[in-house]
């Protein structure tokens, strides 16, 4: 069956309809069951004491006061621990011939601190309150060492070390090119050059982390707030010298995560640690203070990106090179994620020389690693906005350059100069659709008249092509670039007696819909409602092996593997009913809902009727049939698939004041055929006023001292709903020849579509007032002080808008009022 | 996000509510909407012992107008004043502070007594030129505005007294304006600037301007104030008047402003503020 027909015909037509999602009832009338809701018999709580220093030698650490709290049981050190872990978490990238420089990272320091709030000490007590107030009574010396917080001054001669023994801040360095892009780049007829400075970000989900670690017989079992429980178990296993089946974990309800919980965090080992030792069950619920101080944050890159083209704006080469902010410790995925961006580093456009180059650097901050787009934002961005910069450098139309430079709907396949194949597109249809359902020969007839009256509208184009799907495996993991890991999928379909089933997945949600999307695709394979299958996830104990949910892989990898589990289920029901009805079993069609004899609509069973037959057989089956309905999927793509689509923005920029308004959003995405297309706009929804957030609010900002600015709500100023516009949502759909659903992903795309389409937005507002560039975020000071330089008036910030450093974009100042944040230390 | 150890007292009356106060000394806080002293307790920021909350003390709430005075008891929610439109200036600056859910915990008496310069209504009270009353062991005193904010956080309410009420001159005759300078929606003001002008005959005359989080106190723009008392009330002399807002203050830069943006800021906003006051643009 080819892809998109099969996600069509059969069972009751459930995919493609908007049906509301299943797991919202109990979660929005308070029955959701999150970590921090489990209450374990006898469980101890604890508080974690961390480093006010960014960078210093740990003198001494007196715990006698604090393990004098009456309700306190114990206070560990790191050295206490120390022999409870046989490694350091895990870092899973070693791209070959590359060495990646690694340091040890325990979930408790020893010795040094290398960031503000790493952990030092754990009170463990009877009480969560009093472990707090016992964490305050440990007393800890520290010996300040300078740090070092700007990553282009941390590869400087003479800056200090934030690890002496590397000799270097360099962790790394990698590159991939395609063509001769310096050639290239001499014979241009123009090159346009720009510093662009991706910034730093938190995944800020609504329920912070939260882990239990709970000890039986000689295993343990981990509830935690994660994205990816097979793979904590995996790792935490190793680190803990346990085989995998003495360990169980579960993510329950998982509130968001952002690509914040796909990691394995010292606080997972540290409370299974602490169970083991204590033999009592061990909580810890992160603080937010906590939460944006340790963390993993995201993004954090500086792209130094030059274009050639000639004169028709026909792109010809393109050279890159990222200088990437990596904190002072590698976590899981913390140096790839600059790389994952890489196969679409050219975006949508027939370019046919690239070269692109990476530096990881450390300093004294938190790590880095995924958060919602991981690493293709970055490069979404700066070849969005460099698009947009050649064409003003040509005088065309933004969206004329990017017509002539889009690889055409008949190149698919269309294999990259970088040897990525993107597997289908269409990005001028996605083009068209956005300009009409936008009307951009009536914006720009408003824009002339508005700037008459001094009101100051643009708009900005983004169209953006992802990768997604993670997997294959092939690809990613150890034979391809690299990471220690696979990405395939599994599934198990089981149709239980009376006819209701049960959809496990390897994939992990945490606020997707999968309950809902997976039930979909199953309902239309099995016959039956969705609202009788329960789709179950997030516990190791419950199936096989998967590897959770990021990097808009769960509906292409996990969700194709349900549809072919479900088929698998599919063609053995109808064995079994032409066996019953005494037809041949390709005579048997899934029609309305039930398996019928072709041509005689009157011989007719329902899933609940085989699925009885199946399990308690009315009479004799044939012999090669086996008893029980279910069966189960590993899946592992032969590609990635590549999501695209174009986003419109149309921004109201206060130039008196710089304060940049959202007024319009438009966007045509295209994910394949939609399982649920409700499910899709609310990523789309999402995922924009995820990357809305970045282009104009949300920032971490550490002082020069490594202190962290940013350490509250307050000062990391996340969207809310008066910030966003409402959003013009359409879709097409070209489907992908990798998976039979033919669908794609679309978890992120929203995300990695915003940040451009807003930068450019208020350039072209600010076209007539001579601002031609400036960094995200783009705050009403950073935007004022682009209009003042523009007008030839100082103001008064080092912000340029020409590949300029900007004031904030490494933070300096303090926060402003209200409650202002502690960012460091403390267990508060 | 957990707070140190304290104690807590609802008491029924303000006789008990000052004895309570009086008797926990300098570690005891009066909790009104809690909007302000509980993030900086769970911050672990402030650590009072004892908390005496006024929420049953009777007679705090709710707005009375005697001889052109609007008397507003000090436990009166900013949704309340937000949703009695015609008390003016009070309640459109009421109506701005953060959202819904803050306006509905959030008091003016706990928004004056806090002393932040980045409240709304503190520059507002400056402007209208009002004052509060207060009751202590030794009885009721007032203080005039000019006189009660002190510093950053710091006001002169006293230790031992509790605010019963807020005062304000009605100024009927007066049109008001309000701008209030945020990223977000629900964020704390980076600049924010009240006006209020009456006019005569296109004349100015009398204006005044109230600025927050130009300083670490609410300030009067008295420059601007002086420049428009007498001139004709129009976009040109608003627009000159404005150009002085920033003379005689100190703003704090922070995290999304430098002090000079904050100056230009408070210029514009007063230019705004202004207008909007003398008619001349809506809100
Ligand atoms: C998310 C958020 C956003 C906010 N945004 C804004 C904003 O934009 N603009 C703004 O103006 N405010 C803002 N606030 C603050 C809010 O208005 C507060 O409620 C207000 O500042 C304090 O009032 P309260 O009743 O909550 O006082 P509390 O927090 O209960 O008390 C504050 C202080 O005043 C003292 N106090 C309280 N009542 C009295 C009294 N009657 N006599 C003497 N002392 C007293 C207390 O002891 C304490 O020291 C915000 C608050 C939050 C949580």
């Amino acid at each position: 069956m080819s892809s998109a027909e099969e996600s069509r015909t059969p069972g009751t037509g459930w995919v493609g309809q908007a049906i509301r999602r299943k797991e919202d009832p109990p979660l929005i009338t308070g029955q959701g069951n999150y970590v921090d809701d489990i209450t374990l018999p006898g469980m101890l709580h604890t508080a974690i004491v961390r480093s006010p220093e960014a960078h210093a030698t740990i003198a001494s650490i007196d715990v006698t006061a604090a393990r004098d709290h009456p309700s306190v049981v114990e206070v560990f050190t790191g050295d206490d621990l120390a022999r409870e872990f046989e490694q350091g978490l895990a870092m899973v990238w070693s791209p070959p011939g590359v060495e990646i420089k690694t340091p040890l990272n325990l979930p408790l320091a020893r010795g040094e601190v290398k960031h503000v709030g790493q952990a030092v000490a754990v009170v463990v007590g009877t009480d969560r309150y009093a472990t707090v107030d016992a964490a305050e009574d440990v007393i800890v010396e520290y010996d300040p060492k300078p740090a070092v917080v700007d990553p282009e001054k941390a590869l400087e001669d003479g800056s200090p070390l934030v690890w002496e023994d590397f000799g270097t801040n360099r962790t790394h360095q990698w590159g991939v090119a395609g063509g001769d892009a310096e050639a290239a780049l001499r014979e241009a007829e123009v090159t346009v050059e720009r510093r662009i400075v991706n910034h730093r970000t938190a995944g800020a989900p609504i329920e912070p982390r939260s882990s239990i670690a709970d000890p039986h017989g000689d295993g343990l079992t981990l509830y935690s707030s994660t994205q990816i429980p097979h793979i904590a178990r995996f790792v935490l296993a190793g680190m803990l010298g346990m085989a995998e089946d003495r360990i169980r974990v579960v993510a329950p309800d998982v509130g968001g995560g952002f690509g914040s919980k796909l990691q394995v965090y010292g606080e997972e080992a540290l409370m299974l640690a602490l169970a083991r030792r204590l033999g009592r069950p061990v909580k810890w619920t992160e603080t937010r203070s906590e939460h944006m101080t340790t963390t993993h944050h995201g993004r954090d890159q500086i792209n130094y990106v030059t274009l050639g083209a000639d004169r028709e704006g026909k792109v010809t080469a393109l050279k890159a090179r990222h200088v990437c902010d990596l904190g002072a410790y590698q976590l899981l995925l913390t140096p790839f994620i600059p790389e994952l961006g890489f196969p679409v580093m050219g975006g949508c456009y027939e370019i046919p020389n690239i070269q692109l180059e990476f530096e990881g650097v450390f300093t004294n901050k938190f790590a880095t690693d995924a958060v919602r787009g991981a690493g293709r934002p970055e490069a979404t961005h700066w070849i969005e906005v460099m698009i947009d910069q050649l064409a003003a450098e040509l005088d065309l139309d933004p969206a004329e350059i990017r017509r002539r430079n889009f690889i055409p709907k008949e190149s698919f396949p269309y294999e990259t100069p970088l040897g990525i194949v993107y597997d289908s597109g269409d990005y001028h249809g996605s083009l068209e659709k956005l300009l009409e359902n936008f009307d951009m020969d009536g914006f720009r007839r408003e824009q002339a008249e508005g700037r008459e009256r001094g009101v100051y509208r643009g708009v900005g184009l983004s169209t953006y092509v992802e990768v997604c799907g993670l997997a294959p495996s092939r690809a990613v993991g150890p034979q391809g670039v690299g990471l220690q890991s696979a990405f395939w999928e599994s599934a198990v379909v089981r149709v239980h007696p009376r006819g209701s089933a049960t959809v496990y997945t390897g994939a992990s949600p945490h606020g997707q819909g999968h309950d809902t999307g997976f039930a979909q695709i199953a309902a239309d394979r099995l016959g039956i409602d969705p609202a009788n299958i329960e789709v179950l996830h997030g516990d190791t104990d419950q199936g096989p092996m998967g590897w959770g949910t990021y990097g808009s892989r769960s509906l292409a990898v996990g969700g194709e593997a349900v549809g072919r589990a479900a088929v698998k289920v599919q063609e053995k029901a109808k064995r079994i009913c032409a066996a019953l009805l005494e037809a041949a079993p390709e005579d048997i069609e899934l029609s309305d809902g039930k398996f019928q004899v072709r041509g005689s609509p009157d011989k007719a069973m329902t899933m609940a009727e085989i699925a009885g037959a199946a399990h308690i057989p009315p009479q004799e089956l044939p012999t090669d049939i086996e008893p029980g309905l279910e069966e189960t999927d590993f899946y592992d793509p032969e590609n990635f698939v590549f999501p695209f689509g174009a986003h419109a923005c149309v921004v109201e920029v206060d130039v008196e004041t710089g304060k940049v308004e959202i007024v319009r959003w438009v966007a045509v995405d295209d994910c394949g055929p939609a399982i649920n297309p409700m499910l899709i706009d609310g990523q789309i929804h999402g995922g924009v006023t995820h990357g809305i957030g970045q282009a104009l609010y949300e920032q971490i900002v550490y002082d020069d001292e490594g202190q962290l600015v940013t350490g509250s709500f307050v000062d990391y100023a996340l969207p809310t709903a008066a910030e966003v516009p409402m959003f013009e949502t359409d879709r097409t759909e070209t489907p992908s020849p990798v998976n039979r659903l033919g669908v794609k992903g679309v978890g992120e795309a929203g995300t990695i579509a915003a940040s451009p389409a807003v930068v450019n937005a208020v350039t072209d507002a600010l076209k007539p007032l001579g601002v031609t560039y400036m960094n995200m975020p783009l705050t009403p000071m950073r935007v004022w002080q682009a209009i003042e330089e523009a007008r030839g008036r100082d103001g008064g910030g080092p912000a340029r808008t020409e590949q300029g450093r900007s004031l904030d974009e490494h933070g300096r100042g303090a926060a402003g009022s209200g409650p202002t944040s502690p960012g460091e230390g403390g267990a508060a | 996000m957990i707070p140190v150890e304290f104690e807590y007292a609802a008491p029924d009356s303000l006789e008990e509510a000052i004895d309570a106060l009086v008797q926990g000394g300098e570690d005891a806080k009066l909790l009104a909407g809690g909007h302000s002293l509980l993030p900086l307790m769970k911050l672990r920021l402030a650590a009072p012992t004892m908390l005496v909350d006024l929420r049953r003390v009777p007679g705090l709430r709710g707005v009375e107008r005697a001889d052109g005075t609007l008397r507003i008891g000090a436990m009166t929610r900013h949704a309340d004043l937000e949703d009695e439109p015609e008390l003016g200036l009070i309640s459109h600056a009421a109506g701005l502070i953060a959202d819904r859910q803050v306006r509905h915990r959030g008091t003016i008496g706990g928004s004056l007594a806090h002393g932040d310069p980045a409240s709304d209504l503190p520059a507002v009270l400056l402007a209208c030129e009002g004052s509060v009353g207060v009751e202590g062991s030794d009885g009721t005193r007032e203080i005039p505005a000019a006189e009660l904010f002190q510093d950053y956080l710091t006001t002169a309410v006293g230790e031992g007294e509790v605010m019963t009420e807020v005062r304000l001159p009605a100024l009927t005759d007066y049109g008001f304006g309000y701008r209030k300078f945020t990223r977000r929606a629900e964020d704390w003001a980076m600049v924010g600037v009240c006006a209020l002008v009456k006019a005569d005959n296109g004349t100015c005359e009398d204006a005044r301007v109230g600025l927050t989080h130009m300083s670490s106190v609410p300030l009067r723009a008295t420059a601007v104030e002086e420049a428009l008392r007498g001139s004709a009330l129009d976009a040109d002399s608003i627009a000159r008047a404005a150009e002085a807002a920033a003379e005689g203050t100190g703003p704090p830069g922070d995290l999304n402003a430098t002090p000079e943006y904050k100056r230009h800021l408070a210029r514009v906003l007063t230019r705004r503020a202004l207008e909007e006051a003398a008619g001349l643009t809506a809100a």
